[in-house]
């Protein structure tokens, strides 16, 4: 018998256990999903766990719901790929052989990375909302703050959802307004970009809505350290943001396991094939989702599209058959912009966010860049398709795997 | 679209990034830089150029801290040698686009 083993058992690894017990002959194969973990987080609520929007109870359930019969569950720490072996190193003793392994241990953030960021004043005035610990830290802190300087922060790119912290800073200010303390509180946005987002026409966009919300912009940003005695992050030009509350995205990082194995880019990534997310190195290891260093978002939409290109070429792989060389980079992000709207991006490798419909051409009913109602229940119903659809490799009705331009304005 | 750089017709983006490596060498280097304030290029400036350019051939995506960490040139001295957003300055003189970081 022949083994697929999946490593990581996040949004990626749940989706391809799904797909692939349903697609391999699982007389001939057997599959094994390893996580230390025993909890599923659903990471996109930790935008809405500090404005006491979600609940704990709506993020975390656990793994086993997830996956599928007839595939393994091991419940421990891989510690080492011995990729010319093809085995792996648990961190119980064990080792575990495969044939075939998929690698989806996503990123996390590393604020050690930055002098002084994981300080005395860590999650005292200065939080992290990539981890449930931090999120639920910051909802903590917001409850009962007083108002001051808000600095909403990104260390470098690139990050998870680059998006979040755009929309931790447009939630700010509407929470706050709902607290009716909005004129206590003075909201800057800090990024090492040189401008709202990496794309021209979405910064367009999205610069308008910081502009309209009364959040400062500060760009091009290379912080240097985060001065916890006085309060203020430094950059490597000297420059100086002072703040009362300090929300950073650290440095997001792939596993330590891959500097381990040596695996690994300098941020713990593992250089993929873009088109195939075959290994450059490896054949017989395949890569997806956070895990990667290709130049797509690393979010779970980008995930979704990229397992149904995955589960094929998996199969053709095994059957020595060439690989299809499909994954476009499509990403699909909903954008909270506050007060109860959204605005929806799309795009690929080679075509920026436009204005238009989705993901019906010329009809919608969601608003391409636009700030719509119809959007944020959008983003809120990701929720529900993210466990009842997404994890379970569901494919999503409308909306295509490769992009789509039609119904955009280019 | 085109514009004159070192007396030659160069094809650029809105933002001034060349679109066709072809048509860079070192005397639209000069020129760009001038334009972006960092003045005279020294062995320095362009041991980073021949960095950044090598990495782009590979496909590899840019980042400050991978400069920071290529024996080049350290953080610090790559922001005093291109002021104000080093890596799209020198990225732009270089002739290769400017980095996306990832989205
Ligand atoms: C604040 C925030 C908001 C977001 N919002 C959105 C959104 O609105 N829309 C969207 O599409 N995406 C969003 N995302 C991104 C999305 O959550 C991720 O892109 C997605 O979860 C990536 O899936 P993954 O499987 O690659 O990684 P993960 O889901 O993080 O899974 C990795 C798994 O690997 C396991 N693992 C790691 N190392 C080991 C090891 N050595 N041994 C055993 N197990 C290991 C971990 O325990 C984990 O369970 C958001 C993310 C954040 C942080």
């Amino acid at each position: 018998m022949k083994k697929l083993v999946i490593l990581g058992a996040g949004t990626a690894g749940t989706m391809m256990a799904n797909h692939l017990s349903r697609e391999l002959d699982l007389v001939l194969w057997e599959i094994d999903v390893i996580d230390h973990r025993q909890e599923h987080y659903y990471q996109p609520g930790y935008l809405f766990l500090p404005f006491d929007i979600y609940e704990p109870e709506d993020i975390v359930k656990p793994i086993k719901d997830f996956i599928p019969k007839g595939v393994n569950l091991i419940n421990d720490k891989a510690e080492k790929i011995d990729a010319a072996e093809k085995k792996i190193l648990m961190h119980n003793g064990d080792v575990i052989h495969y044939d075939v392994l998929i690698v989806a241990t996503g990123c996390n953030i590393a604020p050690e990375e930055v002098s002084g960021m994981k300080g005395p004043e860590w999650h005292k005035s200065v939080f992290d909302f990539y981890t449930f610990e931090g999120a639920l830290a910051l909802r903590n802190k917001l409850r009962e703050w007083e108002g001051g300087k808000l600095v909403v922060h990104i260390t470098e790119m690139p990050i998870k959802c680059p998006v979040a912290p755009l929309e931790f800073a447009f939630l700010s200010d509407s929470y706050f307004k709902h607290k009716d303390m909005r004129e206590k509180v003075e909201i800057t946005y800090v990024t090492p970009l040189s401008g709202a987002f990496t794309k021209p026409k979405a910064t367009e966009a999205l610069s308008h809505l910081l502009t309209e919300k009364n959040i400062t912009q500060v760009n091009d940003f290379g912080i240097k350290t985060v001065d916890n005695a006085n309060k203020k992050i430094i950059d490597y030009e000297g420059r100086e943001v002072p703040f009362d509350l300090l929300v950073t995205v650290p440095t997001n990082k792939g596993d330590a396991l891959m500097e381990r194995s040596g695996l690994g880019d300098d941020l713990n990534y593992i250089p993929t094939h873009k088109a195939t997310l075959q290994s450059v190195k490896h054949p017989d290891i395949f890569v997806l989702g956070d895990a990667t260093n290709i130049p797509a978002s690393k979010a779970g939409s980008v995930t979704h599209f990229e397992a149904e290109i995955l589960t094929e070429n998996i199969l053709r792989h095994i059957q020595g058959e060439p690989l299809k060389e499909e994954f476009d980079g499509h990403a699909n992000c909903f954008v909270e912009t506050g007060n109860g709207k959204a605005l929806l991006i799309d795009f690929n490798y080679t075509h920026e966010p436009v204005e238009g419909t989705f993901p019906f051409p010329g009809v919608g009913p969601l608003r391409l860049l636009k700030e719509t109602r119809m959007n944020h229940m959008g983003k809120l119903a990701f929720k529900w398709i993210y466990w009842n659809m997404l994890l379970k490799g569901t494919h999503i009705p409308f909306v295509s795997t490769a992009m789509q331009t039609e119904g955009k304005h280019f | 679209m085109e514009k004159m750089i070192a007396g030659k017709n160069i094809q650029v983006n809105e933002e001034g990034y060349l679109t066709d490596f072809s048509q860079w060498d070192k005397s639209v280097a000069h020129e760009i830089a001038h334009h972006e304030g960092i003045g005279e290029l020294t062995p320095h400036h362009w041991k980073i150029i021949d960095y950044l350019q090598d990495q782009h051939k590979q496909e590899i995506p840019l980042s400050i801290r991978k400069i920071g960490k290529s024996g080049v040139v350290d953080i610090e001295q790559f922001y005093s040698l291109f002021p104000q957003g080093p890596l799209k300055k020198a990225t732009k003189i270089a002739g290769i686009p400017k980095p996306a970081s990832c989205i």
